[in-house]
């Protein structure tokens, strides 16, 4: 055991590392995926000009009102042909000259309708002569760290972790025992412990790089944030990923087939998926699962990285989403341990 | 999983302090049941060391289950198993370092080179040969840097072997180490179990290919149904059968009709010593063939009988296996 080459907790590791570099399709879904994710919401959900509403009005001096308004772009159709417009979605609302003044048509469940409503209820009032009573001016801001990408990202990091760690160790070790190879390690005076030991140090290590990987590129090319401390949202990488990690090893710890095992990963995994809160808030869930929401362990996830890197939340101050994952990681280790399968 | 046998004997304990001398392996009384089938059902056997043993028997009868406790992968549910003079109960961690295991159906990973993964498990062991040793005695030296899905079944079964080496083992056990291969192959590997005989070593190893057995061992453990039915050298199994050749034939009548041959009239003739018939070909085993097989034809004669497919053989196991089972080893 004198030298390195020679330890077999080495030898393991570097096992995991050489089978995940030879998996060209392990590399693609845990460096390059993320990347191409962000990219894709990042150009979807850019921040474009404030759109400009189309919307009709059925005599000229009220099209002539509306377009005085930047945000409108108003066009002269009868009323009839004008409510097929609007039922079709072609135009978000309809100004209809009454004898007693102007009728709006419009969908008030539709943000970009109600806009609508008010840009050019103000321009029609507003060309009828009404002044305003208080003097107004805009100060338009574009704030980093507001804008969906920003909120994104935190979310994919944490997505991310929990893919590639329950995968990592899922399929690797199913694998394992499905090929015979568990069985046969046990066969030799291999340590079991350093065998699973190896999946954790090779996930740390694959860690970082995923993480500077993908961080850096949110960084670089979006501008995203960091306002919090660095090492604290190193932490919480590692946490994150000790914790998938480990119910990963849950996951593996008995089932014999591959087919088994991925089922199982895809029940652990696709509930957190639309619940913790990736794409949106988690918050949007009705009152009463919220528990089982902030249960989860990528909602708690999710929550500290948003924490520290938009809004620069010290770790003290993120007790509860840490007390989460520390369960997560405590509890289906021990479990594991205790039922895992070697052959 | 347990790894303890349970209810150790005494004896093995204070065996422990005397490792250099006695059985390599001793199994006393052993007793594997799954669900409702009897793998193992009540097996004695001392294996000396510097022997090498064969437990050759068909698909089922046993042998992996039997070897497999021997290996400390299975709990018995009753009996006693001591290697080298240890027990898996107290010793296990020892005796990991000391034995070498070579298990049916191992699948290594086929994305690591045939030298890193000998490397790897190098690693498990506190001594033991080099990789580069291990690799020129297992002759992968032209492997040593392609991956494993790229090997053969021949070399990828010569990679399990060097892997079950590279502790430099006091005891190496083989399940089913040529099953599969094709005739080449199996003579490469069967070079390889003689290099490691002759060298002195202990081996254990299980197969349902008598002529491998015969080929390769001291030493014969033939099982059935979870039993040992048979044991001795091949020579001694043979000589069993009652002679040291097989005489076949088929009988019909000089009209063409097949003939139903009394066999007690055959055992009447001197120097043949017992005959069964099989899909109605008589098998007789016969000491001498030059005094025996003219009586025979005579006799034949005598009867107005016409023997065709006439043949005969040098008794093997084969033969050994069809005398105490009435099956053929190779239909299981």
């Amino acid at each position: 055991m004198s030298s390195l080459r020679e330890n077999s907790l080495y030898e393991l590791t570097a096992t995991r590392f050489r089978l995940f570099l030879r998996e060209p399709e392990a590399l693609f879904w845990v460096f390059i995926f993320p990347i191409l994710l962000a990219v894709g919401l990042g150009i979807a959900f850019r921040n474009r000009p404030a759109d400009v509403l189309r919307v009709g009005g059925t005599t000229p001096d009220l099209v002539q009102a509306m377009s005085a308004s930047n945000g409108l772009n108003p066009i002269l159709i009868d009323e009839a042909a004008g409510t097929h417009e609007l039922a079709i979605g072609r135009i978000v609302l309809l100004a209809v000259r009454r004898p007693d003044g102007v009728a709006y048509k419009y969908d008030e469940t539709n943000p970009d309708a109600r806009n609508a409503r008010l840009l050019a209820d103000q321009a029609v009032q507003r060309a009828a002569g009404q002044t305003e009573a208080v003097r107004s001016s805009n100060d338009l801001v574009h704030e980093k760290g507001a804008r969906y990408i920003d909120f994104v990202v935190p979310g994919l990091l944490g997505m991310n972790l929990m893919g590639s760690a329950i995968w990592g160790l899922g399929f690797s070790i199913v694998e394992a025992r499905q090929k015979k190879l568990l069985k046969r390690f046990v066969a030799s005076p291999m340590p079991r412990w350093q065998y699973l030991a190896s999946f954790l140090l090779s996930r740390l290590l694959m860690l970082v790089i995923e993480v500077c990987v993908f961080l850096g590129f949110a960084r670089a090319v979006f501008g995203v944030p960091f306002r919090g401390s660095l090492w604290e949202l190193g932490f919480l990488c590692v946490l994150t990923s000790l914790s998938f990690s480990a119910l990963g090893l849950l996951i593996a710890s008995r089932a014999k087939t591959m087919e088994a095992a991925s089922g199982l990963m895809n029940l652990v995994m696709l509930p957190m998926w639309i619940l913790s809160g990736v794409f949106f808030s988690a918050t949007r869930f009705p009152a009463v699962i919220q528990p089982l929401v902030h249960a989860l362990p990528l909602t708690a996830a999710i929550d500290a990285l948003r924490a520290n890197m938009l809004e620069g939340i010290v770790l003290s101050h993120l007790v509860g989403p840490v007390a989460v994952l520390f369960a997560w990681l405590v509890v289906p280790f021990m479990v594991s341990l205790r039922i895992f399968r070697w052959r | 999983m347990a790894l303890s046998v349970e209810n150790p004997v005494p004896e093995s304990l204070a065996a422990s302090t005397n490792t250099a001398a006695g059985p390599a392996l001793s199994i006393k009384g052993l007793r594997k049941t799954f669900a409702d089938v009897i793998a193992v059902d009540g097996i004695d056997l001392e294996i000396m060391r510097g022997e090498c043993f064969a437990l050759l028997g068909p698909n089922g009868a046993g042998k992996t289950t039997t070897i497999e406790i021997c290996e400390g992968l299975t709990a018995p549910d009753a009996g006693s198993v001591s290697l080298l003079g240890l027990n898996w109960h107290y010793a296990a961690r020892d005796l990991r370092q000391r034995i070498g295991v070579q298990l049916q159906e191992t699948q290594f990973p086929e994305k690591l080179t045939v030298e890193e993964t000998l490397r790897l498990f190098r690693s498990f062991y506190r001594r033991g040969t080099t990789v580069e040793d291990v690799i020129g005695l297992a002759q992968l030296e032209e492997k040593r840097r392609s991956r494993v899905g790229t090997l053969s079944g021949g070399q990828k079964q010569r990679l399990a072997m060097a892997c079950a080496l590279v502790g430099d083992p006091e005891l190496l056990f083989l399940d089913e180490p040529t099953t599969g291969l094709d005739p080449q192959a199996r003579r490469h590997l069967w070079d390889l179990v003689d290099h490691l005989r002759n060298a002195g070593r202990t081996i254990i190893l299980t197969t349902h290919y008598m002529d491998e057995a015969e080929r390769l061992c001291d030493r014969v453990a033939i099982m059935d149904h979870g039993r040992i039915i048979a044991l001795g050298t091949p020579q001694q199994l043979i000589a069993s059968v009652g002679g040291d050749h097989i005489v076949e034939f088929a009988v019909t009548t000089h009209d063409g009709d097949s003939n139903p041959l009394d066999g007690a009239m055959l055992t009447a003739i001197p120097g043949i010593q017992s005959h069964r018939v099989d899909a109605g070909l008589h098998q007789l085993s016969v000491g001498e063939l030059h005094t025996t097989v003219p009586r025979i034809f005579s006799a034949l004669a005598d009867l107005g009988l016409k023997p065709s497919e006439f043949r005969t053989h040098s008794a093997t196991l084969e033969d050994v296996f069809v005398r105490l089972t009435g099956r053929n080893l190779r239909d299981e």
